[in-house]
This record gives C-alpha cells, sequence and structure tokens, in this order.
C-alpha cells in the first residue's frame, strides 16, 4: 500500500501518434486545445491504446472557466470513466487502457481537482509488459479524407453500442442498494459526499463508465426507488440525458451548476442539519496570490503601468500583473489570446490603439500557442508590440522545462529555442531584449516600439528568482534618513516592502535584492543590501 | 472510529503541504484510512494554502466542510481567523503566533486585526499559540516551521513520539533530518 499523487494543473496534451501503443495523456484544462484531434481520433480509432487524462476545476481554483468535460466524450463520441479516489483513478487507467485497446478508441479519464490534488491509498500491483503491435499501412482507417470518414463513422456508432452493452454489465459501474425510499445516481467525490452523509441507508446507483450512460441499468435502479436523485457538479449531463429517455428524476433542481460541492451542500439540499461553526465579526483581509520578491515581471509591468499601456495578457505567473497596486492587464482569456488578440484589438482600434497597446505572455505559453499568432502579425504587418515575459521557464504551474529552457521535461540537456531568431525567421524585424531590473531600459523599449510603424518583439529577459541556480543579493536597506514616505515604491506591489511610520521597511527575510525599488527611489534611500 | 479532521492553513511558501504529507504518511502507518486534499496552484505565490488531512476507519469526502474540523493548524495568525468557520464547536486550534501582511495591508487598503486571536479566544475557543518561527530559528532553520507546529499538534495526539520521529525521517530530505527533529522536539516540549 502506498500513497499516490494523480498529476493536475495545467498539463498540456502531449503530442500522440496514431499508432501509440500505451501512453498516458496528461491533460487537464487544455482539453480545448487537444479537440482537434480528439475528434477525428475517435473515428481512426488508436490501434493500440491511448488514455486522455482531464481534470476539470469546479470553483476554478486555477482555471480560468468551470468547463464540464463530459461534453467532449459525448460530442467526440469516445468513452469516458470516472474515479472517485485515488485507488479508482489507479485502476481505472489500466481498465481505460483495456476499453481503449479492446474497442479500438482513444477513453478519456475525468478527474476533478478532489480528485486530482488528493492522496489516499491505493494498492499497487505488478506493471503487465505488453509488446508493440506491428505497424501496418491501412489509408482506409487513418486517412481521414471524407471518402475514409464517411465509412468510418458508421464504426464510431456501433462501437458506442458496443460500449453502452458494456457499461450494463460492467462492475465499473455499481448498485448499492440501500433502501427503496430514495435512489441517488452519481460519479466522482458526488459519490463519496453521498456517502459522507447518508452512509449505506439510502441507494446509490454509481457510475465509473460515464459516457455513454448504462440506459437500461439506471432504467432498471430507477423502477426500484420511489424518488431518483442525481447528483452531478458542473453541468446536469446526465440529467439531461435521463430526461430524454423519459426517467424521471431531480437534479439541477436541488444543486446548483456552479462551483464544488461537499458533503454540507448535499445535507443542505436534502434539508439535514448541518455543522454550526464559531464565528468573528472581526474584517479578516483577503491573502491573494502576489507576484514575488524580485519577481522579473515586476519592472516591466510597472513601466506599463507608468506609461497607462493597454495591456492584454495571458495565462501564467504574470497574470498576477492585474492584482493591485500595478493593475497592470487589460484582458485575460487563453493560452496565446494575447498574440491573436492584439493583432484584432488593433485592427479594430487603428492607429491610436496600434501606438498605446500591447500584450504580453511568458515564454512557455509563446512556445505553446504564441506563435501561429506572432505569424499572423508578421505577415498581416500588423503594427503590434508583442512583449515575450522569457523567465526561462513555466512558473506558475511549478517549474517545467520548455522549449527555450535548454532542458526537456525529464530535466536532462535538449535543444533550446532561440527566441530572438524564431521572432525574425517569421519576419519581424524590431526584436529587442531587454532586462526588466532595468527600469530605463524597459521603458526606452517599449516607448519607441509603440512609437514605430512596424510589428515588433520585446524579450524581456530574466529567470525566474525562485529558481535554484538564481542567486539573491544582499537584501536592500533602507536609509530612514532619506526616506521621504513618497511611497513611489509602494506602487511595485512588492511584498517585501512595507511601510511603517511613514517610511518604507523591507522585510530582509524576503528581499532579493533585485533592485527595481533603489532604481525607482528617486532620492536615493533604497541602498543596495552590503555583499 | 468517527472520521478527524484535521486543516493545515497558512500562506504560500511557509511549508503547509510538506507537513499535511508528514500527517498523511503518520497516520496511513497507523493503520487509519487516510485522505490528504490540498489547492496548491499559488502555493509558492503568498497566497493563502489550504490542505485537508482526514482520518479514520473509513474516509469518504477529501474535504473538510464548514464545522468539521478537530484541529486546525494555521501557520499564520489572520488566516486561523480565516477558517475558523471549519472548525467544530469544541476543536482546537493551534496556531503560529507569526504576522505575515497580506498585500491589501501592505497597500493600505486594508487593516490587519493584530488581536484576531484574542477575538477567536473571546468565543470560548481553545487557541493554543507558539513562536513558531523563533522555535524553528532555535532549531537551526527558519524554514522548519512546519514541523515545530506538526510538534505541538503532536501533543493532542495519542500517537507514540517515536512514530513522528519515523515519519519525520521518512518524509524530509536527509540533510534535513537533524534540524527537523529538533524543531519537532521544541514544538512538542514547548
Amino acid at each position: 500500500m502506498g500513497a499516490e499523487r494523480k498529476g493536475g494543473g495545467r498539463g498540456r496534451l502531449r503530442r500522440v501518434a496514431a499508432r501509440c501503443q500505451k501512453r498516458l495523456c496528461n491533460e487537464a484544462r487544455r482539453s480545448n486545445v487537444a479537440a482537434d484531434p480528439l475528434f477525428t481520433l475517435s473515428y481512426t480509432g488508436v490501434g493500440g491504446g491511448m488514455v486522455l487524462f482531464v481534470a476539470d476545476d469546479p470553483a476554478m481554483h486555477s482555471s480560468q472557466n468551470e468547463q464540464d468535460s463530459r461534453h467532449y466524450a459525448i460530442a467526440a463520441k469516445v468513452p469516458m470513466l470516472e474515479p472517485a479516489d485515488s485507488a479508482e483513478a489507479k485502476d481505472f487507467v489500466k481498465r481505460a487502457f483495456d476499453i481503449s485497446e479492446q474497442y479500438d478508441t482513444p477513453v478519456i479519464v475525468r478527474m476533478c481537482t478532489r480528485i486530482a490534488h488528493a492522496q489516499s491509498t491505493v494498492a499497487l500491483c505488478d506493471r503487465v509488459e505488453k509488446a508493440l503491435p506491428a505497424y501496418e499501412k491501412n489509408p482506409q482507417k487513418y486517412i481521414m479524407a471524407p471518402a475514409n470518414a464517411i465509412r468510418r463513422h458508421p464504426f464510431v456508432e456501433a462501437r458506442t453500442e458496443k460500449l453502452r452493452a458494456l457499461g450494463e454489465t460492467s462492475d465499473l459501474n455499481r448498485e448499492e442498494m440501500g433502501g427503496t425510499d430514495l435512489g441517488i445516481l452519481c460519479s466522482g467525490t458526488c459519490y463519496q459526499y453521498v456517502k459522507e452523509v447518508f452512509g449505506d441507508t439510502v441507494s446509490v446507483l454509481k457510475l465509473g463508465l460515464v459516457n455513454p450512460l448504462p440506459v437500461e441499468r439506471i432504467k432498471a435502479f430507477a423502477a426500484k426507488v420511489k424518488k431518483l436523485v442525481v447528483i452531478e457538479e458542473l453541468d446536469g449531463v446526465i440529467e439531461t440525458h435521463l430526461n430524454t429517455i423519459g426517467v424521471p428524476c431531480v437534479g439541477k433542481a436541488m444543486f446548483p451548476p456552479l462551483g464544488e460541492f461537499n458533503q454540507t451542500t448535499i445535507r443542505k439540499a436534502f434539508g439535514l442539519p448541518v455543522e454550526s461553526a464559531p464565528a468573528i465579526d472581526t474584517d479578516i483581509p483577503v491573502r491573494p496570490p502576489v507576484m514575488c520578491a524580485g519577481c522579473p515581471h515586476r519592472g516591466l509591468f510597472y513601466t506599463l503601468a507608468k506609461h497607462k499601456i493597454t495591456c492584454l495578457g495571458d495565462i501564467g505567473c504574470y497574470t498576477l500583473g492585474s492584482a493591485p497596486p500595478l493593475t497592470a492587464l487589460d484582458s485575460t482569456l487563453c493560452m496565446g489570446a494575447s498574440v491573436s488578440g492584439l493583432h484584432g484589438f488593433n485592427k479594430a482600434g487603428g492607429s491610436d490603439s496600434e501606438h498605446k497597446t500591447v500584450c504580453v505572455i511568458g515564454d512557455s505559453t509563446f512556445m505553446h500557442s504564441g506563435i501561429t499568432g506572432l505569424v499572423n502579425i508578421a505577415y498581416n504587418g500588423s503594427n503590434s508590440t508583442v512583449i515575450i515575459l522569457d523567465n526561462s521557464i513555466t512558473g506558475m504551474t511549478g517549474h517545467q522545462q520548455n522549449p527555450t529552457t535548454g532542458y526537456n521535461i525529464k530535466g536532462e540537456p535538449a535543444l533550446a529555442v532561440n527566441l530572438e531568431a524564431l521572432c525574425r525567421s517569421i519576419g519581424i524585424e524590431r526584436v529587442r531584449v531587454v532586462d526588466p531590473y532595468n527600469l530605463k531600459e524597459c521603458e526606452d523599449a517599449i516607448l519607441e516600439e509603440l512609437a514605430a510603424d512596424a510589428p515588433s518583439v520585446i524579450i524581456s529577459r530574466r529567470p525566474c528568482m525562485l529558481l535554484k541556480y538564481v542567486k539573491a543579493k544582499p537584501p536592500v536597506k533602507v536609509n530612514e534618513a532619506k526616506c521621504v514616505g513618497c511611497r513611489q515604491c509602494m506602487k511595485l506591489g512588492c511584498p517585501a516592502i512595507s511601510f511603517k511610520n511613514k517610511k518604507a521597511v523591507i522585510d530582509a527575510t524576503q528581499c532579493v535584492g533585485c533592485g527595481v525599488c533603489t532604481a525607482l527611489c528617486r532620492i536615493g534611500a533604497m541602498e543596495k543590501g552590503d555583499a | 472510529m468517527k472520521t478527524k479532521n484535521v486543516m493545515i492553513v497558512g500562506v504560500g511558501g511557509q511549508g503547509s503541504l510538506l507537513a499535511s504529507k508528514l500527517l498523511g504518511k503518520l497516520l496511513t502507518q497507523q493503520g487509519y484510512d487516510v485522505k490528504v486534499s490540498e489547492v496548491h496552484g499559488m502555493s509558492q505565490r503568498g497566497g493563502s494554502v489550504v490542505t485537508y488531512v482526514r482520518f479514520g476507519d473509513k474516509v469518504y469526502s477529501p474535504v473538510i466542510a464548514d464545522g468539521e474540523a478537530d484541529f486546525i493548524v494555521s501557520f499564520e495568525k489572520l488566516e486561523a481567523a480565516r477558517y475558523l468557520k471549519c472548525l467544530r464547536k469544541d476543536g482546537k486550534i493551534v496556531v503560529n503566533a507569526q504576522r505575515i501582511d497580506p498585500m491589501p495591508v501592505i497597500t493600505g487598503a486594508a487593516a490587519y486585526p493584530d488581536d484576531v486571536l484574542d477575538d477567536v479566544r473571546a468565543k470560548g475557543v481553545f487557541v493554543d499559540e507558539i513562536d513558531a518561527l523563533a522555535l524553528a530559528k532555535e532549531a537551526g532553520n527558519a524554514k522548519s516551521v512546519n514541523i515545530v507546529l506538526m510538534g505541538r499538534l503532536a501533543k493532542y495526539f495519542d500517537i507514540p513520539h517515536d512514530k513522528w520521529i519515523e515519519a519525520i525521517k521518512s518524509t524530509v530530505k536527509p540533510q534535513f533530518v537533524d534540524v527537523n527533529l529538533k524543531a519537532f522536539e521544541l514544538g512538542y516540549q514547548q
């Protein structure tokens, strides 16, 4: 027995060949990016085993929407498994590969935050090695031109019916009878919340295979109980299906389509007593995440805010630049939207917009989905200024390597994409690199590139302060005799700087001596620390 | 036994995730069914971090709902007050006396309620306040605040002292075992 953690966060779908044998695709909020291949992979089949991992994020702990991945399984006509704890997460992956191989289909394993970011005991089993099947050329199956795809669609529909039959008898779906007054249909963590509240006192049909739904089994279960309640986080996917097949049930009339459930959600919905807790009237200030002391993005954002430049943002640590006091961002949509959005923004806003609007995108996000947008800018001669915030790592998700860092995802030395060369090769002639700790250099570059009538890229380059190889400098010291309390340094939003008795105070445990406040202070009160 | 609930709360970067890992491992070794759940997307970014540790004969839900925590171990004063609503009526709070200003306080947009723990005590809540930062420094590393607090929590558990020591040895990196064992003892004995 041992604890096991299942990966969550913002992973990305790794490229998977259609012929892949045993490949686990660790994917989360990026199912949208993977949708294009997925819909047609459903037609080709996989000729081996292929499993996609998706973690939905009810309550949006670290996501920008509350989308329900079950719609993808339905739309792409692929089976979806939904585990309810770590042990099932492990077991279901194995089952998913079996289903994938047997039915020649990609299989999605759907998680949620409370499974992906949870640990509980699992029983280990021996690894089974399987030989890679020989590749056979099969254009009718793998070339999805219309003539072939038309012949594959009936296969997909027939497969769905076979999978539905599987769900009718499989132990992936489980009936736990506990009386006939109330029957609850649920899956995933909702099952745990139901068991927490009701134990064995109600009947439960727990679905492990959530697409396609075992219609006959659900009908049989419904017939055994007086009232059927469907409990599902996010959308009423199962409830809607039951409505169409004429199975009376209650779902979203009792439970919201918003946020994350827990045992109290269930108790309240059924009118059961809930625990009361002590409460105080004291105002508790919120504690939002902030850019770290020494974050290389800070100097750049300060400059944008100072000049009131409109800035389209992207997905990464630098989204934190939207928070006060910097409030340097105007939009954040999805990965890559800053670059492609800037072209559209400037198209709509014209010359006026071009000279006072930029976008910011991190090095990793740029590699992931910014390049095509930049090609669009170059190709269309868009007079846009793109800023790549190159902190030499994928920061927000926990320091994963990316194609610009010189290391692969395992940390082994790898080719490093040269961002300057890449941008120039696309056709951007104005490419320059600045050090975001150097406020003057940042300011000059931003103002000059905004003034220029040509597409341009500014690479703001300095490694993330949290990287192990980045050494901190001695903390800055405030010369109290000089400090006039102008609060200029407070505009940086640095967690290491605060104000006491109308003077700036440096928290020496946090300050890494980046020197941005030293450069900013006009009267020289922020002095470099002693080496 | 009825499922017991421990919430570990703090500020990103304080090491609360390691504390929950230690506790989860220890409780698993004690033969309990254990679930540990956390949201750590912002763990290094100074945001509020919450971890749930639940243990018993059979644990279903991975989360602790309002009014259910038997213990709240808070790495910072304000965070103890923030999650007070999660505490059971007779629950206990173990809290580090440290004050860490959140950004709205730093910018002056909000005030830090310095006597917030008194407000909590005034409601009849048991609050065990300990200067874990000072003890961690005494142990030799300011970052061992998490283990000092685990030492303090251990006083309220019926788990033999040596089992905690074993769990620490198997959880922290070899080069930090000594300082963390010292930190644990300082929290335990204080």
